[in-house]
């Protein structure tokens, strides 16, 4: 085993602590200063407690820290206090503790929802509800001879059975629960992985590959046809950094990490893998291979394709692995690609080696406010022409520019407030910007000192271009630490009669105004045609940039009074959104990837060759569907 | 639509319209100059991005597409860029309209002047006119009116105006550019000006159609233009023209807009100013070039009563609804957009069958006057010989009848409902006094008063007058159409077996089809559906009989009129005659039957009919234009023979000996024509 590198140097320490401190911002989490990386051996360690490991995340019994019915840390949720004002629990997040005065009144006169009518969530998890489970005894008692730890407690299969689509969480919050995981197994480490592999193969169980469980294209939900034992391979308990070689910038890891442990861990030692999907708290490296997952800095690290250097997998037919660590090969069709995408329907990502780029010495956050959508997605078309575009920059159109003022915490001291009032007045009144068609940029700088300023000044020389004018780093930062608590505001809206979802695409430059417009008219046109009372919010942004194109985010939420099956509508809505979407060049997904969310249109998104060729390789790989959780094909 | 049009027929309740509203009358109580010149501040479409005439012209100038194009041209003429795009500029100053506010306050001024001595009222359905401005706000809009006069786009304009709604550019045909005067006033009005035929000019239709388009995407203003092509001049409904259809709905695939709105406007003339010159046109005394100084001699001689005009606007049709789960608009994704491409073929059928349903729209609309009852009675009555005409009261009685008849059928007919029936004969027949004689309580039609010295001139004046008059009965046809098919099927066929009847039904409806609006692909449906309604009543009951004897009288002159043109073809066609001829020919063919009393319908005249048919002949193969040869056709005899034998309900008995030796093949061929439906097949074999 390659030896421990961490090379500590004091600096480097602190430098990773002041980065910690800026961009996981949202993560108030205390750092344990010396937890060094460890070459770990792999030992079973079924019966020991998960308090003797290093500090991670994820202990196995998720509810421990987790929602059972709802996004993220049961301490940190939204809620209207007794002032009607809104709150954000907890002490994990910037927002944490916080009070957002803007935030009623924008969510009633949004989704004319009112807190007087409330749709509260079961509270407890009722284990009865839950479906006992069908064993299949010869495998589970020659299992208990490997020493896996594995569970058939209901609590432990539900968190299990679900990912985090709208149908999926509305279904657990209103107690319901279809066809869960038979039992939960956590292996420890790629032998252990083979060993369960093996298993499934001989007594022909299914096994379903579970990262971090924050799939969003029903990737994780069990087909209710499937007769034979359901078991979830947890691979959250094999997390460790197995080596960093510095020569070459690569870190050897195992697929059950999440992203937060893994930037950390590596940020101790001076290193990051850059690779930060927005659900990077809880999404594990195995499962950003299986979706072809893309992080928010792509622009300089790449997404997940261009990351990975090794891959090992295990199958019903052996391991699967390239013989050497070469960064580019002409061997014919590249296997990772088999691989990645393949949504857990060939077998499991156990160990990634990975590239690691030192930490950047300099971040910065940025914004600016264009005079309207149009402006501005001309602006960022510009930037990715010059190929100069920073770590991230993200468009957001009116409604989520609005938005995001309505989440402004309460400042304390005066003076910000009164500079915001006065760069309010400066945008919408002096430079003659409508509130109404105006829209934000954010921009997040990465890099040393000095090329950042200059790649600022470059940035920002393009945007004035187009009309745009700098709104300062807070505004910037602000809309990155948004997209963290997002996803808990959905819980929020959940408490009073309003759903919602984001899905993305990606499509060529010259489509992108076309899209957004035809989407989000399409939804709404579709919320009218099905009933729902309010007009739905339906909002976009621009969250990637592309040399051909770019990724487009939409959101959309209603408020569902007066309808019987809201859900079918909204599912309804979403199918027609992506109808629309492929009506206009768009892709059928830029990384959330099909599931079986969005199956129907594989055939007709790959071609019938592409179909048959993917099927092939299933069928070499697993003629048994072993791993048959139904994903894609 | 078809199916819509059916069951209205047979429960007319279903068709709800909209009431109407004199829009006259208030210009007759207040000052036309302050209408002219008051506050004029439409509402805009959401999206619209605020633009002059002159940014448009240069949008369209910078657009991807006509860079693409004008490249291309360079390319394959070896022509130099600069050169190109100037022709390109010069084109673009031809057609592009100049609207102005001030003119159209000028037009609004005298038109007020000029509607109020021609006409009695001029009547619009103002909930319409709401859906219009609440469409124009939300998509960009297409107006489709149907087009029966020159008036019809100064009137749309005017009516706009006078409820306060963006002004339309207008597509115009070329001719109007002769009128120089008038011509820049309609440009200022809104008009835009396209060269009637530019089949290959790639370079005039890229900038045609991207100045459209900008228009268009832009919300700049409603974009009209005449389905139709042109005037009709028998008030049938033409065949719609799918250029610019294709080019208003192509924003629309392509993602560049969410939804465009087809709205489809009725206009009806209780009197159409152009009445004679239309005949006249239609017998071949040729169409007066369009000159200023004509159309204010026109406007001299008709100041006359013309009655009421009704303009129905109707509901706003949106082509994503029309072209969802038919258009996969994904086929634009492999390609950049700008890059132009000819329409698929799913395409093209989608383009085609909206371009029917949006005619079938706008005939579903027109207002029916009780004139046009009464000329479809007269007309029959004149052909069945009685030459002293019919009796008043003979008339209003079969008048009601039709009345009733019609309304069945869903027609949307103004019939004033508190005046006694004979008030309403009486005076309908007065306001068509020109077309019409009654003396002694009889009324017939005016025919014979003219001071012609040879028979063929006599016979000419006399085909004015019933000519005419057949353009009014022929504003009633379309909603007799479809069960007159039937009924004529029914008639001609063998047996009155369904299988029978259908077979002659479609052959029937396919041999018409460039005749009337049948919109393409319903065979089935329609027949089930009328076959229900028609034959039960029209078979079985007395009343029926009175119904089928006149729906086939609506026929019969068609039918006698394509039989005719198949016998001038296998009787007198040389094999040098050219398209261009053939319209002479075969009107001297015709007027020498006539004048030997050999045929029955002196409509027949009509270059329109013979147009008709010869493009029939054509679509069906049984003639063939020979190309290189100025449009030389020639004639497949054998299966005209038999095609003028299937309309023609008799057994072949002429051609006998030859088509029994041919009668393989002309089955085959026959088989052909009509477009390899099986059911069809039998019934023509039966026949042979
Ligand atoms: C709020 C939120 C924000 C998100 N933001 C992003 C984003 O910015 N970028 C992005 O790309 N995605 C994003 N996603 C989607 C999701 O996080 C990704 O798809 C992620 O890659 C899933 O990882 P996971 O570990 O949670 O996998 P899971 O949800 O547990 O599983 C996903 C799929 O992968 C399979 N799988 C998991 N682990 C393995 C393994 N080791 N071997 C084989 N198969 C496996 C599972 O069987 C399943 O089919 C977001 C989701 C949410 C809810």
């Amino acid at each position: 085993m390659a030896s421990n590198s961490s090379g500590g140097s004091s600096d480097r320490q602190r430098i990773a602590q002041q980065r910690l401190r800026i961009i996981a911002g949202h993560l108030q989490r205390p750092v344990d200063g010396d937890s060094a990386i460890l070459a770990a051996e792999c030992k079973a360690q079924g019966s020991k407690p998960d308090t003797s490991r290093e500090e991670k995340t994820v202990p196995r019994r998720r509810q421990e820290i987790m929602k059972w019915n709802g996004w993220g840390y049961s301490d940190s949720r939204f809620l209207f206090n007794k002032k009607g004002q809104a709150e954000f629990t907890g002490k994990r997040y910037r927002l944490s503790g916080m009070i957002i005065p803007g935030l009623k009144d924008w969510f009633e006169c949004t989704f004319g929802a009112s807190l007087q009518h409330k749709t509260p969530a079961t509270p407890l998890l009722n284990s009865s509800a839950v479906q006992p489970p069908t064993l299949n005894e010869a495998f589970v008692e020659e299992l208990k001879s490997t020493g896996i730890p594995f569970s058939q407690d209901a609590e432990d299969r539900v968190f299990r059975a679900h990912g985090h689509c709208l149908h999926e969480i509305f279904a657990l919050r209103e107690g319901k629960f279809g066809r869960v995981p038979d039992m939960v197994v956590w292996p420890n480490c790629h032998n252990d992985v083979v060993k369960i592999v093996e298993l499934a193969s001989k007594h022909n169980v299914c096994l379903i590959p579970y990262g971090g469980g924050t799939s969003v294209s029903s990737a994780l939900e069990c087909p209710p046809e499937e007769t034979r034992s359901i078991v979830s391979l947890d691979t959250s308990q094999m997390n460790r950094i197995l080596w960093v070689d510095e020569k070459n910038l690569t870190a050897h890891v195992e697929a059950g990490i999440v992203g937060q442990d893994l930037e950390r861990l590596l940020n101790e030692s001076g290193y990051c893998t850059g690779h930060e999907p927005d659900s990077m708290e809880f999404s594990s490296l195995g499962g950003w291979v299986a979706t072809r997952a893309s992080g928010m800095k792509k622009n300089i690290y790449g997404n997940i394709e261009d990351l990975v250097v090794h891959i090992k997998m295990v199958t019903p037919q052996g391991v699967i692995e390239k013989s050497c660590q070469g960064p580019r090969m002409s061997t014919g069709p590249d296997i990772h690609h088999f691989i990645m995408g393949s949504e857990g329907t060939l077998g499991v990502v156990t160990e990634v080696t990975m590239k690691i780029r030192p930490m950047p010495e300099y971040q910065k956050y940025g914004s600016v406010v264009f005079p309207n959508f149009e402006q501005g997605v001309a602006c960022l078309r510009e930037v990715a022409r010059q190929r100069c575009a920073p770590a991230s920059i993200r468009l957001m159109d009116n409604e989520q520019f609005k938005f995001g003022h309505a989440l402004k915490p309460q400042v304390s001291s005066i003076f910000t407030s009164f500079l915001d009032g006065l760069k309010k007045f400066y945008i919408t009144k002096f430079k003659g910007f409508d509130p109404n068609r105006l829209c934000v940029a954010t921009l997040l700088f990465e890099g040393d000192r000095e090329k950042v300023l200059q790649h600022e000044k470059q940035v920002y020389d393009i945007a004035a271009k187009f009309g745009g004018l700098a709104a300062g780093e807070d505004n910037g930062q602000r809309g990155y630490m948004l997209t963290f608590v997002i996803a808990y505001l959905r819980d929020l809206g959940m408490d009073y009669y309003v759903i919602g979802e984001s899905f993305e695409t990606s499509v060529p430059w010259d489509r992108v105004l076309d899209i957004c417009r035809n989407v989000k008219a399409r939804i709404v046109r579709e919320c009218k045609e099905r009933g729902v009372q309010f007009p739905p919010l339906s909002t976009c942004r621009v969250t990637q940039t592309y040399d051909a194109g770019a990724c487009v985010y939409f959101y959309f939420a209603f408020n569902y009074r007066g309808l019987s099956d809201p859900v079918h509508v909204y599912e309804q809505v979403e199918h027609a959104a992506r109808e629309e979407i492929l009506a206009n060049g768009g892709s059928l997904s830029h990384h959330h990837g099909v599931g079986k969310l969005r199956k129907e249109w594989m055939r007709e998104t790959v071609s019938n060759v592409g179909m048959g060729m993917l099927k092939s390789v299933k069928d070499y790989v697993d003629p048994n569907n072993i791993f048959g959780n139904r994903n894609l094909l | 639509m078809a199916s819509k049009a059916v069951y209205s027929q047979r429960d007319p309740m279903l068709k709800k319209r909209d009431d109407f509203e004199d829009i006259l009358e208030e210009r007759r109580n207040s000052s036309d100059l302050r209408y002219a010149l008051r506050c004029y501040a439409p509402v805009v479409y959401k999206g619209l991005c605020p633009s002059k005439a002159g940014t448009l012209k240069s949008m369209v100038l910078q657009s991807d597409q006509l860079h693409y194009v004008i490249h291309q041209v360079c390319r394959e003429t070896g022509r130099a860029v600069d050169d190109v795009q100037e022709e390109v500029s010069s084109i673009l100053e031809e057609m592009a309209h100049r609207l102005q506010l001030s003119t159209v306050r000028f037009f609004a001024f005298t038109l007020s002047k000029v509607f109020k001595t021609l006409f009695r009222s001029i009547c619009v359905n103002e909930e319409g006119i709401q859906r219009l401005q609440q469409a124009i706000q939300e998509h960009p809009v297409v107006l489709l009116p149907s087009h029966r006069s020159y008036m019809d786009f100064l009137l749309m304009s005017y009516l706009l105006y006078t409820y306060d709604l963006a002004l339309p550019v207008i597509a115009a045909g070329m001719d109007f550019m002769g009128m120089k005067f008038v011509g820049e006033m309609l440009r200022m009005s809104g008009a835009f000006f396209i060269r009637r035929s530019f089949g290959g000019d790639k370079l005039y239709w890229a900038v045609f159609s991207e100045y459209v388009k900008t228009m268009l995407k832009n919300g700049f203003a409603p974009v009209e233009f005449f389905l139709e092509g042109t005037r009709s001049r028998t008030s049938k409904s033409l065949t719609p023209k799918l250029g610019l259809l294709n080019i208003v709905m192509d924003p629309f695939f392509k993602g560049e807009v969410f939804d465009v709105s087809l709205v489809p406007v009725s206009i009806s003339y209780e009197r159409i100013l152009e009445e004679s010159l239309y005949a006249r046109e239609l017998l071949g005394v040729p169409k007066p070039k369009e000159s200023t100084s004509g159309l204010i001699k026109a406007r001299k001689v008709l100041s006359e009563d013309y009655g009421s005009i009704h303009v129905y606007f109707g509901q706003p049709v949106s082509v994503r609804s029309l072209a969802e789960g038919r258009v996969n608009r994904c086929q634009f994704n492999l390609i950049p957009r700008h890059i132009p491409k000819k329409p698929s073929e799913d395409i093209h059928s989608f383009v085609n069958d909206s371009a029917y349903r949006l005619v079938r729209a706008q005939e579903e609309n027109m207002v029916l006057k009780p004139w046009v009852l009464l000329a479809s009675l007269l007309l029959q009555n004149q052909v069945s010989g009685q030459k002293r005409g019919i009796a008043l009261d003979e008339l209003t009685e079969q008048a009601v009848w039709l009345r009733d008849l019609s309304r069945q059928y869903g027609a949307f007919l103004h019939w004033p409902e508190h005046t006694p029936p004979s008030e309403v004969v009486s005076s309908s027949l007065s306001l068509h006094r020109g077309l019409v004689r009654i003396s002694e309580g009889r009324v017939q039609l005016a025919l014979g008063q003219s001071y012609a010295v040879t028979p063929e001139e006599e016979l000419l004046s006399q085909a004015v007058i019933i000519l005419s008059c057949a353009s009014y009965r022929n504003q009633a046809l379309h909603v007799f159409l479809r069960p007159a098919l039937l009924a004529s099927a029914i008639h001609t066929a063998s047996s009155n077996k369904k299988q029978e009847v259908f077979n002659s039904f479609s052959f029937l409806r396919n041999m018409f089809s460039n005749e009337f609006i049948l919109c393409p692909g319903t065979y089935c449906m329609l027949f089930t559906s009328h076959w229900c309604c028609v034959s039960q009543d029209v078979l079985v009951t007395e009343r029926g009989h009175r119904t089928l004897v006149f729906l086939t009288s609506m026929l019969d002159p068609f039918l006698q009129g394509y039989q005719v043109v198949c016998r001038f073809l296998c009787e007198e066609a040389t094999e040098a005659l050219t398209e261009k001829q053939f319209i002479p020919a075969v009107r001297k063919f015709i007027i020498k039957h006539l004048l030997a009393g050999r045929l029955r319908y002196t409509e027949v005249l009509s270059s329109d009919l013979q147009k008709n048919s010869l493009a029939a002949l054509l679509r069906l193969g049984a003639v063939r234009k020979i190309k290189g040869y100025q449009g030389t056709l020639k004639v497949n005899t054998v299966m005209v023979n038999s095609l003028e034998d299937t309309l023609g309900k008799k057994p072949a008995v002429r051609n006998q000996q030859c088509l029994g030796s041919f009668q393989n093949i002309s089955t085959l061929s026959v088989f052909f024509c009509l477009g390899g439906k099986l059911p069809t097949q039998k019934a023509v074999i039966a026949r042979l």
